[in-house]
């Protein structure tokens, strides 16, 4: 392999407004090389690949591709330099409506010199040389909509290869493949990397970073937290180092439960995954952990009613619990704070106190009306529980914080009482300060019910709960009690060792 | 309908309360702006023409816009979840056919023919809604359809032909059946209101669905959830709403509030005539939109569209009463919705439908 870098970054630097995404950055991509890059939620992947794919300027530092220096103003132009960036959003990439040839030159279509008039034979032509340099096996005249979404991929990604590129940046490219689908995926970068492609591989799924990976950089908060060239590669070391290593004992002390409210078993939640059980009991405070897409919102949902179970069975306070609707699951007590508040949890045009009795309003209504004076000393209630910065119950959620909005949406479901309370994400978006209060709620809070939180961050877990356990490729794979958490043990589970371990 | 708004103030770092010192002209202006310019333009016609201060002058407009304004709260119901109904037009006018052919050719009475048409009104948005939530056709496309198909089927069982009493029948018989004097109450009896015989059924019934559709949104818990529908679908239904229903209740009630426009309609005319209704849709859905301004909602509200039905009727009696040509009537309306609509839009900052 060539030990040339044919991409440097050196000293790479991003604002937004106050906010500094990233902090220096330099890294190197080598021809014919997959390097993996790894961060969190939020650590400045995504504004990394915008800057080398020339959607955003970087405020600070230099970068170059080859000998010359690369500051891309458009990202028409970095594509022209060698550049080229398949979108994780696969529609992003082509045009459904327009068939496979269409798409695979849909580029050179806006290119100078081009005639007026739309010359079909020669598209057909220019495409079918496309496709056979990439060994693309798709039948050129389907319509896009109607190929399956690794293949949708390949057209965008040969459409990209048709420029000879030098650097290919691929982010987050299975996030909706199947298995065999990505398998695909993965030979085709085979392929590139034989071409001498330098590639740059974004992404969360481990299995896939241990399938393609021959360099791994971790970042976090804007900063490169790891670099792992060694082979064989360290990728419980890449995970540690992209979550952080302050990891340690928390201040919790653990709680053991007291009965069990909830009990699943046999659960599976995708195609192909191992099934689990899960127990869940009055006064603790489960974490479960475990990187972007493994299925923890999947889980969320299947035990709020939004998604079924492939198989699997599950139990609430005794009796058999499979709830169809949303509307069912809040009946038998089972309340949701779904992740991404703006979508899933603000009504926006509604003020706090509506917002806080949205699922509750039958118990604040007389014979279809509303009671608003015992809504609004409910909401005031919750807000001084909470700590909500505000000036009184009617404002509008829009003139909160983020912290503020998510402390709203968390006592929406705190303000009546639950037999299993489910928090997907709560600390998303949300200042530290913020963050403790809402913990400390929950647990001064969890006496009487089951609390059952999903985290990406392990800090979080650790600070908040009394018992952790790691999901991995859509299944539980590790159980830790919170009071001597075997740390590397933890990693390893995160990092997918558990599955292979128990497999 | 807008998720960026919640997401805004998370970029803020710090916890602070945003007391955004506004302007408070700027907020008198929004409020109150639109209910002002409604005193102004009363108070300028009462001044510029005779005869526009008298209660025989505020009941005509009343009247003049009753109709629309019944459509027109109907229609609201759908802006508030979310939706849009382009069919109400078109129900409000199969509404009046469905009535005249009960009474002129089954020869029925006048509680069937209001029975019938009621129930014309809420199986369309019945119809409506099902394809809306469960086809997955958009609301715009779906009432649009609805709109074409009821034009045609209201044409079919006269064969085209408008129905009036006395009418040859395709066969070449004579209708037999006539309006019964009840139902022409409905659009020509006047109630007696310090003046006799003031103030005409069809205003009344616009003032109590009026009232009703304003309590039934503001202050019931359907109404509320309805709200939320339409500001956040998704968080409705992960806080335990029946979403589909919802929205499927609303195109129904935007129906029934059509049909009953129909069957005002009919009784005014006394007859099924096929040509009228033609401007229904347009203003309806103009007054609604006129209302999103009012009180500085941005939203479809009830209190809103009444005003804003209000605000065409006075501006129209008023410029017709100066000699304004009839013609210009349409360009008037227009006029009125696009400023309001740029009010609401731009001094609000709200996007959405």
């Amino acid at each position: 392999m060539a030990e040339d870098a044919i991409f440097r970054i050196a000293g790479l630097g991003k604002s937004f407004g106050r906010n500094e995404v990233l902090r220096g950055i330099s890294l190197e991509l080598r021809a014919g090389e997959v390097t993996v890059l790894m961060g969190a939620n939020g650590a400045g992947k995504s504004t990394l690949v915008k800057i080398m794919s020339g959607i955003h300027r970087a405020d600070s530092g230099s970068m170059a591709l080859g000998a010359s220096p690369f500051a891309p103003l458009t990202p028409a132009e970095a594509m022209r330099a060698g550049v080229v960036t398949v979108h994780q959003n696969i529609d992003d990439g082509v045009v459904g409506t327009l068939d496979v040839a269409t798409n695979l030159v849909l580029d050179r279509l806006n290119g100078a010199g081009r005639g007026t008039f739309f010359n079909p034979r020669r598209v057909r032509r220019e495409a079918r040389e496309v496709a056979s340099r990439m060994g693309l096996a798709i039948d050129l005249s389907t319509d896009v909509t109607e190929l399956p979404l690794a293949d949708r991929q390949m057209v965008a990604i040969a459409r990209a290869m048709a420029h000879e590129p030098k650097v290919m940046i691929l982010d987050e490219p299975t996030s909706s493949l199947s298995s065999n689908e990505a398998e695909r995926l993965f030979a085709l970068i085979e392929r590139l990397r034989a071409r001498g492609v330098a590639i740059l591989y974004i992404s969360h799924r481990m299995s896939d970073i241990r399938r393609v990976a021959d360099r791994i950089i971790s970042l976090r908060d804007g900063r490169i937290s790891g670099l792992f060239e060694e082979k064989p590669l360290d990728y419980e070391g890449a995970v540690n180092a992209m979550l952080g290593q302050s990891l340690g004992a928390s201040g919790v002390a653990s709680q053991s439960a007291t009965r069990a409210i909830f009990a699943a078993s046999g659960l599976q939640l995708a195609e192909g995954a191992r099934p689990f059980s899960l127990e869940l009991g009055a006064g603790e405070v489960v974490a479960v952990t475990g990187l972007v897409g493994v299925g923890k919102t999947r889980l969320a949902e299947t035990l709020f009613g939004i998604q079924a179970p492939l198989v699997g069975e599950m139990h609430l306070d005794g009796s058999p619990y499979a709830p169809a609707t949303p509307t069912e699951a809040i009946r038998r007590g089972v309340f949701l704070v779904a992740k991404d508040r703006a979508k899933t949890g603000i009504v926006p045009d509604f003020n706090i106190y509506e917002n806080m009795s949205l699922p509750f309003l039958p118990r604040f209504s007389h014979f279809g009306m509303a009671r608003r004076r015992a809504e609004r000393a409910a909401a005031r209630r919750q807000i001084a529980d909470l700590k909500v910065v505000c000036r009184s119950e009617r404002d509008d959620l829009a003139t909160l914080s983020g912290g503020n909005q998510q402390k709203v949406t968390v006592a929406r479901w705190l303000s009546q009482s639950s037999r299993m309370l489910i928090l997907d994400e709560p600390f998303q978006g949300v200042d530290i300060a913020a963050r403790h209060d809402i913990a400390a709620k929950l647990r001064e809070s969890a006496a009487k019910r089951a609390t059952l939180l999903f985290l990406t961050e392990l800090d979080e877990a650790l600070e908040t709960a009394d018992r952790i356990l790691v999901m991995s490729e859509h299944t539980i794979v590790g159980e830790h009690l919170n009071r001597d958490v075997d740390m590397d043990r933890l990693l390893a589970e995160v990092a997918g060792k558990g599955l292979q371990g128990a497999a | 309908m807008d998720s960026n708004l919640a997401e805004k103030p998370t970029a803020e770092m710090h916890e602070t309360t945003p007391a955004r010192p506004r302007l408070p002209l700027r907020n008198l202006i929004i409020r109150y702006g639109f209910l002002t310019l409604l005193a102004g333009l009363i108070v300028f016609f009462s001044l510029a023409t005779r005869g526009f201060a008298s209660p025989q002058a505020a009941v005509f407009i009343l009247q003049s816009v009753s109709i629309t304004g019944i459509l027109a709260l109907g229609v609201t119901a759908t802006l508030v979840v979310g939706g849009f109904d382009l069919s109400i037009g078109s129900i409000a006018t199969s509404a009046m056919m469905a009535a005249a052919y009960v009474m002129v050719i089954l020869e029925q009475n006048a509680f069937v023919a209001v029975v019938a048409c009621l129930a014309i009104g809420a199986f369309v948005g019945l119809i409506n809604g099902l394809i809306i939530c469960y086809m997955r056709v958009p609301d715009l496309l779906a009432t649009l359809g609805m709109m074409f198909l009821l034009i045609g089927l209201q044409r079919i069982p006269t064969e085209g032909r408008s129905i009036a009493a006395g009418m040859t029948m395709p066969d070449g018989s004579t209708a037999e059946g006539t309006f019964s004097t009840a139902f022409l109450a409905l659009g020509r009896h006047r109630f007696d209101f310090f003046i006799e015989n003031l103030v005409p059924a069809a205003v009344v019934v616009l003032i109590v669905l009026a009232v009703l559709i304003w309590f039934f949104l503001e202050y019931t818990r359907f109404g509320r959830m309805m709200y939320a529908v339409g500001s956040n679908a998704r968080a409705a239904e992960f806080a335990g709403a029946p979403v589909k229903a919802y929205k499927i209740w609303a195109y129904v009630i935007s129906g029934v509030f059509a049909s009953i426009g129909g069957i005002l309609l009919a009784a005014r005319l006394g007859r099924g005539d096929i040509a009228s209704g033609n401007n229904l849709l347009l203003d309806a859905v103009a007054a609604a939109l006129i209302g999103f301004a009012v009180l500085g909602a941005a939203k479809p509200n009830a209190f809103g569209t009444a005003i804003g039905a209000l605000f065409v009727g006075v501006l129209l009696q008023g410029l017709t009463m100066m000699n304004v040509p009839y013609y210009t009537q349409d360009f008037v309306k227009g006029a009125v919705l696009v400023v309001a609509l740029v009010f609401t839009f731009a001094l609000l900052g709200r996007n959405g439908r």
